[in-house]
């Protein structure tokens, strides 16, 4: 079996198995769209902003996902046995997959979250750029936070850490997303037109990171103690 | 068991040097050990054991001095060193939410390994059925011991760096992983592995190095006692 699909089925297996998502994530996402509803108390408002309170609760929500995902590679130093068995760009790409994978489902149950809860209408001609805009977003939030999630894995305080080095580094990703979905959610503020360019920028932001994070994980969790 | 080639040297030294945050952890280390040995390292805590495995492990840097493992010059590519040995350390490095043989069956999927190799190496191991459909969390420690080294066995490591392999271990459990380790060089992997005991007796190691401040203090070679 490919490299990269046996280090992805590995983490969605024990995904599978610890309930990790179902069960603290999806909630926790939910629960800040809930919030942002009462603090806005506003219909036209929620409207207005759903979009980016979508990719805000997706990029908190990120932050469990990617912590959880190095905390099972670093509790009984099995990072260096991965690292030993496979190539460190195969190693980061299996990770991201399984990271996609989960990031993604979230992202639909945030969507089907802002449809119930903030009166989203999608109509059908633009279900498919909303979909590639989830896909695309996700993809880019996937790498980012396996390359970051390398960067703080062995660090003390890396809870705290990787909310404060990520973020930054996530805002285009969440202009863009926001926007792509604004268009897919049929918001008077963007067109689809407008929308699909923006999907050219998460693309392009998912190649650069993609192509980065598998340049540099060997240097990242290279060991120096 | 697999089998590997034992001849040549393992592990090389010249007064290799290592500095960890500016300490020198090692501090010009001289040692030779050949392909197939089983060599037992000793010295108090703070001696530079763990660093000596990790350094033979290509996972912290030579910082002065000369280093081969297995005919690969550290100085140059300690990363390709990573694949040709095994190192367990104070942690077992096992997936806690996998079973025994879903951790082993992962490494196997990783360097191409066969499912008959997963079952040699749990049988050889004496991880039976039920162990290996244990999730590693509800092990013991002596059978987690065991799935680790499971894992260097199905990964064909032909050196295997153990660091304190016999902690947490009851007596049977020590006297099984004796036979582990002569069983492993018997087949020719090369077994270097730490103690801070000092005459524990049961497994009769033919050499034993000595470590004391970053440096090796006696090299004794137990004649007769050997096993292979």
């Amino acid at each position: 079996m490919n490299v990269i699909a046996v280090i992805a089925k590995k983490d969605l297996l024990i995904e599978w198995r610890t309930r990790t998502l179902m069960a603290r994530v999806v909630p926790f996402a939910l629960l800040v769209l809930v919030m942002f509803a009462v603090a806005l108390d506003s219909e036209p408002l929620l409207l207005r902003a759903a979009a980016g309170l979508v990719w805000l609760a997706l990029l908190f929500s990120t932050m469990l996902v990617v912590q959880r995902s190095f905390d099972v590679e670093t509790q009984d130093g099995v990072l260096d046995t991965l690292l030993a068995c496979a190539n460190p760009s195969r190693v980061f790409f299996g990770k991201a997959t399984a990271l996609f994978v989960q990031l993604f489902a979230l992202g639909v149950v945030l969507v089907v979250g802002a449809v119930v809860l903030y009166g989203v209408a999608i109509s059908g001609d633009r279900v498919v750029l909303l979909v590639t805009v989830v896909v695309s977003a996700t993809g880019g939030l996937a790498v980012v936070g396996t390359l970051y999630g390398a960067v703080v894995a062995n660090l003390i305080g890396r809870d705290s850490l990787l909310p404060l080095l990520v973020l930054p580094v996530l805002a285009p990703l969440l202009i863009a997303a926001s926007r792509s979905t604004e268009a897919a959610f049929g918001s008077n503020t963007i067109d689809v037109a407008n929308g699909w360019a923006w999907v050219g920028v998460l693309v392009v932001y998912a190649v650069v990171f993609g192509s980065a994070g598998a340049l540099a994980f060997a240097p990242l969790t290279e060991s120096d103690a | 068991m697999t089998s590997f080639v034992a001849s040549g040297t393992a592990i090389s030294l010249s007064g290799a040097v290592v500095a960890l945050r500016g300490f020198p952890a090692l501090a010009g280390v001289d040692m030779t050990i050949a392909c197939g040995e089983l060599v037992a390292l000793r010295g108090g805590n703070g001696t530079g054991k763990s660093t000596l495995l990790r350094l033979c492990a290509g996972l912290v840097p030579l910082t002065r001095g000369q280093a081969t493992v297995l005919d690969v010059e550290l100085g140059k590519e300690r990363a390709h060193v990573r694949h040709l040995v095994g190192l367990m350390g104070h942690r077992n490095g096992l997936y806690a939410d996998l079973t025994a043989r879903e951790n082993v069956q992962f490494v196997a999927n990783l360097v191409g390994a066969t499912h008959a190799d997963v079952d040699a190496a749990l049988q050889r191991l004496g991880i039976d059925a039920r162990v290996a459909a244990t999730r590693v969390a509800a092990l013991s420690a002596g059978q987690r011991r065991r799935t680790a080294l499971a894992i260097l066995v199905v990964r064909r490591a032909q050196l295997w760096l153990l660091d304190e392999p016999h902690a947490g271990l009851d007596a049977v459990a020590r006297e099984e992983l004796d036979v582990i380790l002569r069983d492993a060089t018997r087949s020719g992997a090369t077994v270097v592995y730490a103690t801070h005991e000092v005459d524990r007796p049961g497994l009769a190691t033919p050499r034993t190095i000595t470590l004391q401040g970053g440096r090796v203090v006696s090299d004794e070679q137990s004649l007769g006692r050997g096993t292979r």
